[in-house]
């Protein structure tokens, strides 16, 4: 096939090629921010406190551990439905302070066991807000992943 | 050499393997905590590791495309780099920011996105000095000759820098979030540094095989047009399930499957030029990272990546350590293994000697490549245990893990190797030069500067 093209009518076709798919790219992930600020998210749920959550959760890069709905070190676990895993669609104030307590505990330093590192600096108002985050996380609609609660 | 300025590239190959050393140190450590998980829990955090891990990978790398950019385009635009100044500058910024991050991160200073760590004004340096690289290369190229390779390579960096800067938008939504982020890691590796790939091939095939120009050009637009035409939809397959729309699973899945066909198209590519070809280069090391690359490319990106790319396979094996086994072969593959073919190349002609060191090159290759290969079996088998257990009989992730503690002592062994040719590479490369040719090669040409 590559005989019979020339150098311009490569390059051509790769120019062209790459802005058609290029646009068509940028036209398919605006309609998927559209979507995910009105379907798929509970996107007016964003408040102050799901913000503040966020960022504790990147200031202690979580995610160099856990994954995120899939995305993460792999290290430790998915953390995207954790707040299914403690029940929280059920008792949301039983798993508040079922992932509360578990993070007040560490580490745990059982041996043999990964360790996650202490989080004693953390205040009240942070931990709140950063199970307020994981809540909020759990709701996105993501296809029905994972297929398991195990995350 | 023919062109003064291209010594500029020296500096940048030396900062580029010493932090290459630096990244497999902080990953054997971290393959260390897999195995023994208590290991230095006090001392560093795995995360403060791999973040160390991955961050200086992406520095080094970036380090590396640079240096090979000034290597190269004296002699592809016939005239001398714009200001070598800038540059050294440039590479003290950008050694500086790396330098700082990695730092700042073992005293917990980071921001919290995956490989985007580094902290607000060290992401700003980093800007300023690819900046200051893209005027002096742009200048360059300007100034002189416009090829093919000169043209795709330079488009590829900045396409890179363009979408770096995805890097500042952090919007609260974590959909929006994850979306974007994916702007900057996906393209990179997935799209742009495609063209840096190919484009730095196309020389290295130039210059090692003789084949004309007019026809490695060709295969050159050809290839970059079939990277970016997969991987730009291709991206979808990070889509299926951060919250974004359904018919991302078709479209992802469709495109990424066919980010296999540029792969391929460049281990043909680089055989078939080879074949052609009718120039004995003395270079046979760099003859072997230039091979080796492409195939392992093809493995580590292509094989691997489309084993867990299609989205009903990938409904189950998201986020497993399949992704991890993929990740290590497809970064060693491509990017890695380019940047240390162009180094074995261009390092005898900045230092000015013959070929040397080759054996110990070549074993440091033989270690890399088997180790890396090996590592990336166990972390497979590992990954399809983990998903199994995991997400079809609804195991707990820790009770899982325990499962996979042979493969992850069999990754680290594997990271041992690793290590032990990663050090031999930098022993022949910048160690005291031996001629040493391999047997069979006793006709070496004249010419090693072509």
């Amino acid at each position: 096939m590559i005989e019979g093209l020339s150098r311009n009518a490569a390059r051509n076709i790769f120019f062209g090629g790459s802005i058609f798919f290029f646009v068509l790219f940028v036209g398919l992930t605006l309609h998927s921010h559209y979507y995910i600020v009105t379907e798929s998210t509970d996107h007016e749920g964003i408040t102050e406190q799901v913000r503040m959550g966020k960022h504790v959760w990147e200031k202690e890069s979580c995610i160099n551990c856990h994954s995120l709905l899939g995305e993460g070190a792999y290290f430790a676990p998915e953390l995207g439905n954790v707040w299914l895993r403690y029940g929280g669609a059920e008792d949301p104030e039983a798993a508040r302070q079922g992932i509360k307590s578990w993070i007040r505990m560490q580490p745990l330093g059982v041996p043999g066991r990964r360790q996650m590192p202490s989080y004693e600096h953390l205040t009240e108002e942070e931990l709140d807000a950063l199970i307020e985050f994981l809540r909020w996380t759990s709701t996105i609609d993501t296809q029905d992943w994972p297929p398991t609660i195990s995350g | 050499m023919k062109y003064e300025t291209q010594k500029v590239a020296y500096p940048f190959f030396i900062a580029a393997l010493l932090l290459f050393a630096g990244q497999v140190s902080f990953g054997l450590l971290a393959g260390a905590v897999y195995v023994w998980p208590d290991f230095f829990a006090e001392f560093m955090p795995f995360h403060i590791m791999r973040m160390s891990h991955t961050n200086l990978l992406l520095v080094w790398l970036l380090i590396g495309f640079f240096g090979a950019t000034y290597y190269l385009l004296p002699e592809e635009a016939e005239t001398e780099i714009h200001s070598p100044m800038i540059a050294y500058i440039q590479l003290g910024i950008f050694v500086f920011a790396g330098a700082a991050a990695l730092i700042s991160y073992q005293f917990g200073i980071h921001e919290g996105r995956e490989f985007l760590e580094q902290p607000l004004w060290i992401k700003i340096l980093l800007t300023i000095s690819f900046l200051m690289f893209l005027y002096n290369g742009t200048r360059t190229l300007m100034a002189g000759r416009r090829t093919a390779i000169s043209v795709v390579l330079m488009l590829g960096l900045w396409l890179a820098a363009i979408f770096w800067l995805f890097a500042f938008y952090n919007p609260a939504n974590l959909s929006l979030d994850k979306m974007y982020w994916w702007y900057v890691v996906h393209i990179w590796v997935e799209g742009v540094w495609g063209l840096i790939m190919a484009s730095l091939l196309a020389y290295l095939l130039i210059k090692l095989t003789g084949v004309d120009r007019e026809i490695i050009e060709k295969w050159l637009y050809v290839i970059v047009g079939l990277v970016l035409f997969s991987g730009l939809l291709g991206t979808g397959h990070h889509y299926y399930w951060i919250g974004t729309p359904g018919y991302w699973q078709p479209v992802g899945s469709f495109f990424s499957a066919l980010e296999v066909v540029p792969l391929f198209a460049m281990v043909a590519f680089a055989f078939y030029m080879f074949w052609r070809g009718n120039r004995n280069h003395p270079n046979k090391s760099a003859i072997l990272w230039t091979l080796g690359c492409t195939v392992m490319a093809f493995f580590g990106a292509g094989v691997w990546g489309f084993m867990h790319t299609l989205s009903f396979v990938n409904y189950y094996s998201h986020g497993t350590q399949v992704t991890a086994a993929h990740g290590h072969l497809a970064f060693y593959g491509a990017y890695v293994m380019l940047n240390l073919a162009i180094i074995t190349f261009a390092m005898p002609q900045l230092r000015g000697k013959r070929p040397y060191n080759q054996i110990r090159n070549m074993w440091g290759f033989w270690l890399m490549t088997g180790g890396m290969a090996f590592m990336t079996f166990t972390l497979t088998f590992a990954g399809v245990i983990q998903t199994h257990l995991q997400r079809v009989m609804d195991v707990r992730y820790m009770v899982a893990q325990d499962d996979l503690t042979l493969f992850y002592a069999m990754r680290f062994g594997s990271g041992v190797i690793v290590v032990i040719g990663a050090l031999l590479f930098l022993w022949a490369t910048l160690g005291r030069p031996r001629e040493q040719v391999p047997t069979g090669a006793t006709h070496v040409a004249a010419d090693t500067n072509a």
